[in-house]
């Protein structure tokens, strides 16, 4: 029986041809030589049955994906009468190059230009005579959708099957050193990639397959996904909290016996400015690295295993009923990381809306930044055992901030975006894989915070220590000024003046908030954690972290919602939303408790 | 023959058959090619999710979730 075979990329509607061409009759088969199963179906072609196989859609003849390998691997190891190549018209210019190198096998060729409405509709022509001219062999417009041309399509390649009938097998033998190249490339990647490369340790499928049944468990998948996330952050606490108290040791030794020293001989106000400015801020900010990197290298080790993925499948439902998909909610914990690569990341969505959403969403989320606020203000105001416990509830508070939003602006960014992503295979990261990554966003995050914190800190200095005679920290300089004019805003929610400073420069970035406590009070270490307790109840402190998880996203996040969104009114939209929500939260919540405790 | 095409949204976990058209737009088509939801491949439905949550179906080597909005685009019948 004579054999036709459909080639083309993907998206030309190639499979809406075949299925228009054979109805419903089509059959799937093993064939030898390649590793898939191929749709073929018999047709009646000018008074002879035919069979007629559909490729996989490839952008490359002489391409290393998987369906290129296939599609290469059948040429080779079965005759072809007749091979149609389905281009879809409206991309003829990108898709002609596949066509050439079709033809360079040596086969009979039929070209048929599909979607012509489309092209038609685009105003394009095609003067298949001149292009048949050229090429060299038929060119049919058809539309496979509509079934225009349909009949002059099955005319052509019934007469190449007959015209077909005249070549010899001397011809296979000419495709076959055609493909030879490719054949001998691919065998000696297959030889290299066995000896010199090491991939990731995929769980066998059984394996996998049992873990998912744990941990995509209709009831627990869910809960167990946040007691995971509930260890990894008691673990980060666990091992990270020695580090920083040694690493905090060791700065308060170098300044005493080093740096103070030898900064005596400096005037009283240069002094001031290097010592509690810039030497203070940055070590009070340099103390929480060894946190940061474990949350950091703890985040890789759950995204490299395949868990995020698990997360998204956990959590689509309920984020669908939000306006989201799963996709946001991976977006999310991502940016408990930082919010900047968040952002980013939500360019894998096509709709607009539904970015729109993710991203008025992910700048709630805690990053790491945020984090490193509150583990101060919670170490210094509440009991270790209870620290690890609030610090998870401000996690709860920002999922709650996202849950509301998400469901007071979904019928605004209404979408309909539809949700299909590949649920990799749990894998065994490497060290190395996942001290790489977690190294890479620890160095992104040491960039960001030093470029902020040494220019911040010295900032805040000055507006604490100026003008010259005022009390430092006191109401008369203009730091005390600045809390004075935004006293009534932000005294109704516990927070006063030295605190309001941190605030306004937290809107640059977060790191700078407690490098400006340590300037602000003109402390660090111990002390500072012990002036802070004095000076505020825990309810006062609880509001003040309320305010700066919900308040803005950092300048580095806005420019960049700015910059994916392409618009200001947005960028707005995404500072003035959580203005509003922060204030009345903390209102609330000031408020409130001081009508139950009577504070 | 006709009464055991079905749509794939409604198979059952554990039960698998064979993809018979896709109805989808162009560029959705275009993805879940990309993803292996050819005419004519074996499909496997694993697990769907609580409260009407995504559904994992798993083509050849490669698991794939989707929603059940999408998954009724696409026909099948008895492997």
């Amino acid at each position: 029986m004579k054999r036709i075979a459909l080639l083309g990329m993907p998206n030309t509607g190639k499979s809406t041809l075949f299925n228009r061409l054979t109805g419903s009759s089509a059959r799937v088969a093993n064939w030898a030589g390649v590793t898939v199963d191929l749709a073929s179906a018999k047709i009646l072609l000018g008074g002879h049955m035919a069979e007629m196989v559909d490729l996989p859609g490839i952008y490359d003849l002489h391409g290393f994906s998987d369906d290129e390998k296939v599609v290469r691997h059948f040429l080779e190891a079965h005759a072809i009468d007749v091979l149609a190549v389905v281009v879809n018209a409206t991309q003829i210019e990108r898709q002609l190059p596949l066509v050439l190198q079709a033809r360079s096998l040596g086969l009979p060729l039929v070209l048929l230009l599909n979607m012509a409405d489309a092209a038609k509709r685009h105003g394009m022509q095609v003067d298949t005579a001149r292009l048949a001219a050229r090429l060299g062999l038929p060119v049919v417009m058809i539309s496979a959708k509509y079934g225009t041309g349909q009949a002059e399509a099955l005319r052509v390649l019934a007469h190449s099957l007959d015209a077909a009938l005249e070549i010899g097998p001397a011809r296979h033998a000419a495709l076959k050193s055609v493909l030879s190249d490719d054949v001998r490339i691919e065998r000696e990647t297959a030889e290299m990639m066995a000896e010199a490369v090491t991939q990731p340790l995929l769980l066998p499928e059984q394996v996998s397959d049992r873990i998912d049944r744990l941990a995509l468990h209709p009831w627990l998948g869910l809960p167990l996904f946040f007691v995971a996330m509930l260890v990894m952050f008691q673990a980060v606490f666990w091992l990270g909290a020695p580090l920083q108290q040694g690493l905090t040791g060791l700065f308060d030794q170098l300044r005493q016996s080093a740096l103070e020293p030898l900064a005596a001989v400096l005037p009283d106000f240069v002094r001031g400015l290097l010592l509690d400015g810039v030497y203070a801020g940055f070590v009070t900010v340099a103390a929480f690295v060894p946190l940061i990197v474990l949350f950091f290298l703890f985040m890789a080790l759950v995204e490299d295993s395949g868990y995020l993925a698990r997360a998204a499948f956990l959590t689509d439902a309920l984020m669908g009923k939000l306006g989201l998909d799963g996709r946001s909610f991976v977006m999310v914990l991502m940016g408990f990381g930082c919010n900047v690569p968040a952002v980013m990341g939500t360019r894998m969505m096509r709709e607009r809306p539904l970015r729109l959403l993710s991203m008025l969403v992910i700048p709630l989320s805690l990053c790491s930044a945020r984090l490193q606020v509150f583990l101060f203000i919670v170490s210094a105001i509440f009991r270790p055992a209870q620290a690890p416990w609030v610090i998870f509830g401000f996690y709860v508070a920002s999922f709650a901030t996202m849950i509301l939003t998400a469901l007071l602006f979904r019928g605004r960014f209404r979408n309909t975006e539809p949700f299909v992503v590949e649920l990799p295979p749990w894998r065994v990261p490497t060290l190395r894989q996942v001290w790489m990554r977690g190294w890479l966003e620890v160095r992104h995050f040491l960039s960001r915070a030093t470029r902020f914190i040494v220019l911040g800190v010295i900032a805040i200095w000055l507006l604490t220590n100026l003008p010259a005679g005022a009390t430092p920290g006191s109401v008369a300089t203009l730091a005390g000024q600045l809390g004075t004019l935004f006293a009534p805003i932000l005294a109704p929610i516990g927070i006063d003046e030295k605190l309001t400073v941190a605030l306004l420069f937290g809107f640059v970035a977060k790191e700078v908030m407690i490098g400006a406590f340590a300037v602000i009070y003109g402390l660090s270490g111990d002390a500072l954690a012990h002036e802070f307790a004095r000076n505020m109840n825990w309810v006062q402190a609880v509001s003040f972290m309320l305010f700066t998880l919900i308040y803005t996203p950092c300048m580095s996040t806005i420019a960049t919602i700015k910059i994916e969104s392409r618009s200001a009114a947005f960028a707005a939209l995404s500072v003035l939303w959580p203005l509003a929500l922060a204030w009345f939260t903390s209102f609330v919540f000031y408020q409130g408790m001081r009508l139950f405790i009577g504070g | 023959m006709d009464s055991d095409i079905r749509l794939l949204s409604d198979l059952a976990p554990g039960q698998q058959a064979v993809i018979s058209a896709v109805h989808a737009d162009e560029a959705l088509h275009q993805r879940l090619v990309a993803l292996g939801f050819r005419i004519g491949r074996n499909v496997l439905l694993m697990r769907r999710g609580r409260w009407a949550g995504p559904l994992q179906v798993r083509l050849g080597a490669t698991d794939v979730m989707l929603r059940r909005a999408e998954a009724g685009l696409i026909t099948v019948r008895a492997a």
